[in-house]
């Protein structure tokens, strides 16, 4: 019965959804300014729908939590004896379930938007909430007609499949929820965007409204790609934070896009300038959400993420991408050439430098999504190719070692207008950092060039992030100003965290028996034992290692290969010890044979990280930059918007006075 | 909408806007790429490397109190047979459940691997969707199944006389199964 709750609810947000569409389309029919009857239908549809698309999800929940076995998704993607938070993370861990949560945050924003925003002209508000409608159909079609998660079994199973161990992690827990919401908050810049282009109406303005928006999304997607980094390095056990992995990408390709976007967007708002190009990454960046999705659901491309899949599904997804994406592109390509172009400015201005790593971000993005798609176009031609970091490293570093430059000294630019003469003892100290590290580390040792130019860049990047901050007073520092420090500050955090992982990594991979001794990075590691271990639903072999380092206390590791019985599969549990200074990274293997002791030997692997956690903090900084940067222009534009209050109420009063003041004194009022 | 007008006419008139049409080339070229591959047959399955091979060395016990377990040496008298690797808690055994019948309903000795499961579980599914196996033998941490080279289930393998592996069918028996299996069983007298 609950399911079937859940299922009616998703048909009737559907049929509200197509109300939402015809509603906001026929509102536009209506020249601006006159009222127009159909457009009272979109906003309550628009609210009401998330309210029902939220209830579906929670339905589906419901069921996994009781794991009710006779629908067809719990049965296969749960097991009774799955611990009771899995159970929980099961409901995304799937196809159906993951679609359903996509469009449950698709609606959940569309919701928000029609709810909370006012200053749009009313025109392009129905423009956006169309849009959001036309979207949110495809999607609820895909859902119903081809993933309908509540599709229940004629005979319910007796026990569950179980879920993909991989999955059965607290990192799954946040990380794909987080990242939907990234993705999917993106569709309300993209029905924005398209709503502004279809009324004509990109301006400052309008600019303000969606930046909240971006930012939003920005922040979640920034979250979303640092936890699955963390997950995949700890839970995949080969010790690599990226992997260049297609499902990898699909994240990394909005977030790239949405970059750009609320850079380009900050300076529409403030200059009324990147009029085409702010809506045309407005509608890449969801564009690239929507590729990211087919890619991934509809296994056109092959993965270590292995969702299983079929082609009709694909095919489906296809129409909706062809549709979207295609339909978006054409009317961008048809009226981008009656929007204005905007304000001009110089190339050595704060707009100047924003466009060229807006260019460089684009080119980051072009390359990511070529290397992601070349396999596809490979096996086209029946080659079997995979493209992995001998690519993506260098291809992107070309792009990016400029970006950082640029963005080390782009915040120290005025508007408009500027000479380089002027920031010169910034580009003096900045140059003279970035040079001594690398002499630095040249004289330390040989290490690869990218790492060694990335230390330089983060050093000189770290320093020039709090540069927009010197000669002012701290308590006066906007708040977005704060974030926009805090973010840059997350760059270079980042960045020292991916060089220092890139060029100091030490790793030994051994074949050792209890008793023996293996030394990486200056630790000392004794394998003290290797015993079996009960689990809630799996047994593992674990191995006790005491590690310690320069004569302290030994701290004790304890890697895990876990055999999981519901599916059968085999998980590796790194075990990490984290210190300020890097991370010690150890995973056992296979039994290895028996040595000459006559004692039973394991495979070790070991790493010693040098800041490698910089990285994941990085991400923090960066995401949390994005949170004081909305604070602060919600902030400001609350103040704003109770100023314009106060001056139309001290407006009126006045004018009231000055009529009462006009009028003759001591004349009676005319009789009736 | 006035704003924009007075702006249009104020900015100079676009130059070169053909750009604008790029992204929507870019993608046209990815759709028809996608499309075309999406019709492309994919094979996604793993491959026993077993195939050709005599039967690893195995004796596992009885999953059943009413089946004898299985050995290898079950597989030695001169008969080809189908072993097959199922389990209780797997759906798609279910759905193969009536094909296996008609097999054994043919005269096609079946003998069956349990993988991972527990005696009542076996019993209640056998007692409700038919029990075509004259041996079970329970494998209880899938290690013949591994050493098989079978990568999940439910999986079948045709047996020749010798025990040696002739051929692997993955993923459940559907009912235009049943003749090409019966075809191999026969070829591998």
């Amino acid at each position: 019965m609950i399911a079937e709750i859940g299922h009616a609810a998703l048909w009737l947000a559907a049929a509200l959804a197509i109300l939402q569409m015809v509603s906001g389309a026929l509102a536009l029919r209506q020249a601006e300014g006159v009222h127009s009857a159909y457009a009272l239908y979109a906003r309550p549809a628009a609210v009401v729908q998330a309210f029902l698309a939220v209830l579906a999800f929670g339905t589906l929940l419901y069921s996994f939590v009781v794991t009710d076995l006779s629908i067809k998704l719990v049965a296969t993607n749960s097991h009774s004896m799955k611990p009771y938070l899995y159970k929980l993370t099961g409901t995304w861990g799937n196809h159906e379930g993951s679609m359903l949560l996509w469009v449950s945050v698709l609606a959940l924003s569309g919701g928000l938007l029609a709810f909370a925003e006012r200053r749009l002209p009313e025109r392009t508000m129905s423009a956006t909430l169309a849009v959001q409608g036309f979207v949110a159909i495809g999607f609820y079609a895909f859902l119903l007609l081809s993933s309908n998660p509540f599709e229940r079994l004629p005979v319910p199973a007796l026990e569950g499949v179980g879920l993909n161990p991989l999955l059965q992690d607290i990192g799954l827990a946040v990380h794909p929820p987080t990242l939907y919401v990234g993705y999917v908050g993106l569709s309300v810049a993209f029905s924005l965007a398209m709503g502004a282009l279809i009324t004509r109406q990109v301006t400052p303005d309008f600019a303000k409204v969606m930046r909240p928006w971006v930012l939003g999304a920005w922040v979640f997607l920034t979250f979303g790609i640092t936890a699955g980094s963390y997950w995949a390095y700890y839970e995949l056990g080969w010790g690599g934070w990226w992997f260049w992995d297609p499902v990898e990408n699909a994240s990394l390709m909005p977030w790239l896009a949405a970059t750009a976007l609320l850079h380009s967007v900050s300076v529409l708002a403030a200059r009324d300038a990147l009029r085409t190009w702010t809506i045309m990454l407005g509608v890449v960046a969801f564009s690239m959400s929507m590729l990211g999705t087919f890619l991934v659901r509809s296994g056109v491309i092959t993965s270590v993420h292995a969702f299983a899949v079929d082609p009709e599904r694909g095919t489906l997804l296809l129409v909706l991408l062809a549709l979207y994406i295609g339909g978006s592109l054409t009317i961008f390509a048809l009226r981008a050439s009656s929007i204005a172009e905007g304000k001009r400015f110089t190339a050595t201005s704060r707009e100047g430098a924003l466009v060229f790593n807006n260019v460089m971000l684009s080119a980051i993005l072009a390359i990511v999504l070529l290397g992601t798609l070349y396999p596809i176009l490979t096996e086209a031609f029946d080659v079997r190719v995979s493209v992995g970091p001998p690519y993506f490293n260098p291809a992107g570093a070309i792009f990016a070692i400029p970006m950082f430059m640029v963005m080390a000294v782009g915040p120290l630019l005025r508007w408009k207008d500027d000479s380089p003469a002027r920031i010169q003892p910034e580009l003096a100290i900045l140059g003279a950092i970035a040079l001594l590290v690398i002499a630095l580390v040249v004289f330390i040792g040989d290490y690869p060039l990218l790492p060694v130019l990335g230390l330089a860049l983060a050093a000189a990047l770290g320093v020039a992030a709090l540069l927009p901050l010197r000669g002012r007073k701290l308590s006066r520092v906007p708040t977005a100003t704060w974030g926009m420090v805090l973010a840059h500050f997350g760059v270079a955090v980042s960045l020292f965290g991916m060089a220092c992982e890139g060029a100091f990594t030490e790793e030994r991979l051994a074949a050792i028996g209890p008793g023996g001794v293996e030394e990486v990075g200056g630790w000392t590691l004794q394998l003290e034992s290797v015993d079996p271990v009960p689990g809630p639903n799996w047994t593992a072999i674990e191995a006790r290692i005491a590690a310690s380092r320069g004569g302290g206390d030994p701290v004790i590791l304890k890697p895990q290969a876990r055999n999981f019985w519901a599916p059968t599969q085999a998980t590796s549990e790194s075990a990490l010890l984290t210190t300020w200074d890097g991370q010690l990274y150890a995973v056992i293997g296979d039994a290895a044979g028996v040595g000459a002791d006559g004692k039973q030997r394991w495979q070790l692997r070991v790493w010693w990280k040098p800041f490698v956690t910089f990285i994941w903090y990085g991400g923090l900084l960066i995401a949390f930059g994005g949170i004081l940067s909305i604070v602060g222009r919600l902030k400001v534009d609350l103040r704003t918007r109770k100023a314009a209050r106060v001056r139309s109420q001290r407006a009126i009063e006045e004018a009231a006075l000055a009529e009462e003041r006009a009028r003759p004194k001591g004349v009676p009022e005319p009789a009736e | 909408m006035s704003e924009t007008e007075t702006a249009d006419t104020a900015s100079p008139p676009p130059i070169n806007r053909l750009w604008v049409w790029v992204p929507l080339i870019l993608f046209a070229g990815f759709g028809a790429l996608a499309s075309f591959m999406l019709t492309q047959p994919k094979d996604e399955f793993v491959h026993s490397q077993m195939i050709g091979k005599p039967l690893p060395e195995f004796e596992l016990p009885a999953a059943s109190p009413d089946r004898p377990g299985a050995s290898v040496a079950d597989f030695r008298d001169g008969k080809p047979k189908l072993l097959n690797v199922w389990a209780s808690w797997c759906l798609p055994c279910i759905a193969e459940a009536p094909h296996l019948e008609a097999l054994r309903a043919q005269g096609v000795e079946i003998v069956g691997i349990a993988i991972r499961d527990r005696p009542d579980d076996v019993a209640l599914f056998l007692d409700r969707y038919g029990n075509p196996y004259t041996r079970i033998g329970a494998d209880d941490l899938s290690e013949v199944q591994l050493e098989l080279g079978s990568s999940g289930v439910p999986e079948t393998f045709v047996i020749d006389g010798e025990g040696v592996i002739r051929h692997q069918h993955i993923g459940d028996i559907r009912e235009r199964d049943v003749p090409m299996l019966l075809e191999k069983l026969r070829e591998a007298q």
